[in-house]
């Protein structure tokens, strides 16, 4: 018998079409006004805090709708954008500096949905509003800084060596050293040539080795400035209490901010180039430090809290600052204790050596200074940034210090990874600049989504009018393939962690909404001509959708390689335009064959039939 | 019910030389006009900044024009966008360094007044970008335009694939000619609009040539052009079904879509139009040009999908 679909095909449609339409539900449900609060440096979210945070809220009169702690956080669920604002000022005073508040909107999905992984589509910063940065890492100035630490290093070297040199110099990106006999420089490159693997030397007239970094070592140089200003963005956009910011590296030396929901861009750009900054300075021992804290602290002594709010006396005289820290890595001793080793340039080597001779056996502290926004502004209308000085590390010096030195008496490898984190946001390498910016009001946003949702609905509509009209009976199965499309795009689209919906995208749905019938009419018509030839409606279903079957896929294929393309090459607006292409593609193939043939069989196969409604 | 009842073969190919005339005349018109108007090129290649304003009332240009000439911002192109009440503020790229900041500092300048201001948007490109995005959009559109060649190629024929891609080609060419032609401006959605009318524009060709090829097969004795006119009329009435309804979901874009998306949805009908005319002219013209036979089809036969196929289940 012709048009029957076994079971298994029917089962099949029925949980693709089933789980599509499960995980596009969350998107039905709307969103609820949150208060997200994330720990800071020195402190913990935990399960315990919630009572607290409800009773905080519960004393200011604002009612929540639900507390979850999840990954870290609390999230704070209220009724309405009122006693949102409410509930972020409160615990903002309440909780202090050592914990993020930032307001959000939270999907409001239903437990057992979110429990099946069930979450709304991401939309786009054109659709919620917000800011998109993009940042470049000045790549110059970080291989420039790299080219002066060779000239020192190579002094510093060649001394130690006992080789004598007439002068070493920068020379744009390479460094040049000049002898006074040809002996000395086989010497002095044999040693060096040891000694820096990660560089190439060559000889140049004149007795002169022309130093300059191998590819590798390039290569290293600016993947380490890239990662160290993301280290460093992560950490201030923190401080703006954005409830899901992306900072994420994009091509060789990019960096894209993605801050949703922000509206002072302004005050985003400034935190975002705010510094933070190092100190090495010697622990007062001299003096009594209940002393100083009681008001007689020594003219030559400074009092700065330690991470656990303790005072610590230290030396006024710095004895070196962290822009000479190069790197900073945390690891572990032969024993197994973490640490954290720390490379200085040769300057700063120089200056921790001469500090550090008188002092074996003595503490040293690090400090750690930041700048944080207030959030007033003074008369020129700039944000007014507070200094925060904090000692994140005592350690005693146990041998005079050079350019490369290492921090012990680490409680924990956490604790090393963060200092080494700090020690190494203490010192930027290379500047960075916005190149790119794109900030979308949240009034833009609200109404690019209503436009494009009535742009869908209008097209849908439509379309769905004209194929009921031409192809009567068969119109309303293409009818319900091409809705059962759009539920699965959505679905798709949801369950795609990467796949955000953008508003190009939702021209991509409209577009497809009219070009995904373009497979049943093909069918269709297939159909129409094979019964104008005289065949039965059994036979004429059947070799419709049979010879219809290749140029379908020839069509969709090529569509998809554009799409596909366009994935790979684009950016922003066109990837998201680029991937709702390619699963409409997808989706509509699997409506418009598949499951128009099983509806189609459902009602019209194996029966006698004298006229099919087309 | 049926669109167009026809039962004989349309000689379509009858008209093919004034169509292969028409199709160079617009060409030629269009890169005369690229050559010379140029295309309105976007925020996103040009670079500079752009600012989208709302007022809550009419907004006045001039006004908004006094002011910003007062705060050094004297080369901006102010005009109204969408509505009366939103404004769009252009910047070229200037040679301060702060020149992130240009953005905030004409919000800064238009509140100076105390008016109410709502911030729409703001776009700041670096001209370093906006070369790149340039040249990955050219790169994009080869790059597609090449990927298709080889899989017609490979699925077809060459002279299927040579026309298919000489009909893709036509209709970008003759789209950004009617961007230039009309100064619309040209940005990135564009761009994306006009990849999504070579798609567009190949599944027609392909439908076409797929139709050709069946035909070839299927009907021993025929002139090629015979073929060419028997599977033109057979695949029209899809061909005018789909158009159809993608122009209106497209016009329903346009008209409810919002300022954002005209240009995209303006490039688009215009393509899916320009895209159906040259799925039935061009490719198949360009094909026949170039000498299609029977006999390059033939040997495809034996390794043709589908047809010896067990039915569809």
């Amino acid at each position: 018998m012709l048009n029957q679909t076994p079971i298994w095909k029917y089962i099949l449609v029925l949980l693709v079409v089933g789980a599509s339409a499960l995980y596009a539900l969350p998107n039905i449900y709307g969103e609820d006004h949150a208060i997200q609060i994330s720990a800071g440096r020195n402190a913990q979210v935990t399960q315990a805090m919630v009572p607290e945070i409800e009773t905080i809220l519960k004393a200011s009169d604002v009612t929540t709708k639900r507390i979850d702690f999840t990954d870290g956080k609390i999230l704070v669920r209220v009724n309405s954008s009122d006693s949102q604002l409410v509930a972020r000022e409160v615990l903002e005073a309440q909780l202090g500096d050592d914990y993020y508040v930032a307001m959000n909107l939270a999907p409001d999905t239903p437990q057992w949905l979110a429990a099946l992984g069930g979450s709304p589509m991401k939309l786009g910063l054109d659709l919620r509003g917000g800011v998109h940065f993009l940042m470049e890492v000045d790549m110059n100035s970080a291989i420039s800084k790299a080219t002066e630490d060779m000239v020192g290093d190579f002094r510093t070297a060649l001394r130690e060596e006992k080789i004598r040199y007439r002068t070493v110099k920068q020379v744009g990106d390479a460094v040049t050293i000049q002898f006074r006999d040809q002996e000395t420089l086989d010497k002095a490159r044999f040693f060096l040539r040891n000694r820096n693997p990660d560089l190439d030397f060559n000889e140049r007239d004149g007795l002169i080795i022309r130093a300059t970094f191998s590819e590798n070592r390039l290569v290293q140089i600016r993947d380490y400035a890239v990662k160290q200003n993301i280290t460093i963005i992560r950490n201030r956009v923190n401080q703006l209490g954005v409830a899901e910011p992306l900072v994420q590296k994009q091509g060789a030396e990019r960096i894209v901010v993605q801050l949703p929901g922000i509206q002072d861009t302004a005050k985003a750009k400034e935190i975002l180039n705010a510094t933070a900054t190092l100190e090495f300075r010697m622990v007062d021992q001299d003096n009594d430090v209940r002393d100083a804290v009681n008001g007689r602290i020594p003219p030559s002594s400074i009092l700065v809290n330690d991470r656990s709010g303790r005072p610590q006396l230290l030396n006024k005289r710095v004895m070196l600052t962290g822009n000479h820290i190069i790197d900073a890595n945390s690891g572990v001793d032969e024993y197994g204790i973490p640490q954290v080793n720390i490379s200085l340039d040769s300057k700063g080597g120089t200056k921790m050596s001469q500090g550090t001779k008188d002092n074996i056996g003595n503490p040293m502290a690090t400090v750690f200074i930041e700048y944080k926004a207030t959030g007033e502004r003074d008369s020129n209308d700039k944000l007014i940034f507070e200094k925060k000085e904090e000692v994140i590390s005592i350690a005693t010096i146990q041998a005079r210090l050079g350019s490369n030195f290492r921090i012990t008496g680490l409680d924990s490898p956490k604790e090393a990874r963060d200092l080494a984190l700090l020690l190494r946001a203490g010192a930027l390498i290379a500047p960075i600049t916005i190149v790119e910016e794109r900030t979308v009001g949240p009034s833009l946003g609200a109404e690019n989504i209503e436009l494009g949702m009535k742009a869908i609905q209008g097209g849908l509509l439509l379309v769905l009018f004209f194929m009921l009209v031409y192809y009567k009976a068969f119109g309303i199965v293409a009818n319900i393939a091409l809705v059962a499309n759009l539920v699965m795009i959505v679905g798709v689209m949801s369950m795609i962690p990467g796949a955000t919906l953008t508003l190009p995208g939702m021209a991509g749905i409209v577009l497809t909404v009219g070009m995904a019938v373009d497979a049943n009419v093909l069918i269709f018509e297939r159909i129409r001509e094979e019964l104008r030839e005289g065949r039965s409606p059994q036979q004429a279903i059947h070799h419709g959708y049979d010879s219809a079957f290749s140029t379908i896929l020839d069509a969709n294929i090529t569509t998809f390689i554009a799409g596909l393309i366009l994935f790979a090459v684009g950016t922003g607006p066109i990837k998201g335009f680029s991937i709702t292409l390619m699963i409409g593609i997808a989706t509509s193939m699997f409506t418009a064959i598949v499951l128009t043939r099983v509806i189609v069989n459902l009602i019209w196969g194996g029966r006698r039939l004298e006229s099919l409604s087309i | 019910m049926r669109l167009l009842k026809i039962n004989d073969t349309v000689n379509f190919m009858r008209l093919r030389i004034p169509a292969l005339v028409f199709s160079t005349v617009l060409i030629l018109a269009s890169i005369g006009s690229l050559a010379v108007n140029q295309l309105n090129w976007g925020l996103d290649f040009t670079g500079g900044t752009l600012i989208e304003v709302g007022y809550p009332d009419k907004a006045n240009l001039d006004e908004i024009r006094a002011e910003l000439d007062a705060a050094t911002f004297g080369d901006a192109v102010v005009q109204n966008f969408g509505s009366s009440h939103d404004v769009l503020i252009r910047l070229a790229p200037r040679d301060g360094v702060k020149s992130a900041e240009v953005g905030d500092q004409v919000m800064l300048a238009l509140r100076a007044t105390g008016k109410e201001v709502d911030m729409r948007r703001i776009e700041f490109v670096g001209p370093n970008v906006g070369e790149e995005l340039t040249e990955q959009g050219g790169l994009a559109m080869l790059t597609a335009l090449i990927c298709i060649l080889i899989y017609v190629a490979m699925r077809f024929e060459w002279r299927f694939a040579l026309g298919s891609v000489s009909a893709l080609a036509h209709d970008v060419i003759i789209t950004l000619g009617l961007f230039s032609f009309l100064h619309l401006e040209f940005d990135l959605t564009i761009l994306a609009a006009v990849l999504a009318v070579i798609g567009y524009s190949l599944n027609d060709t392909i439908v076409v040539s797929d139709r050709i090829r069946e035909n070839f097969r299927k009907i021993r004795k025929a002139e090629p052009e015979e073929i060419i006119n028997i599977s033109l009329t057979q695949t029209l009435n899809r061909t005018i079904i789909t158009s159809v309804t993608t122009v209106l979901v497209l016009l329903a874009l346009f008209f409810v879509g919002g300022a954002l998306i005209h240009g995209f949805s303006t490039a688009l009908l215009f393509g899916v139009v320009i895209g159906t005319y040259s799925s039935i002219y061009i490719s198949s013209s360009v094909a026949l040009l170039l000498g299609i036979s029977k006999e390059d089809l033939i040997p495809e036969e034996i390794e043709k999908e589908g047809e010896d196929l067990e039915p569809m289940p």
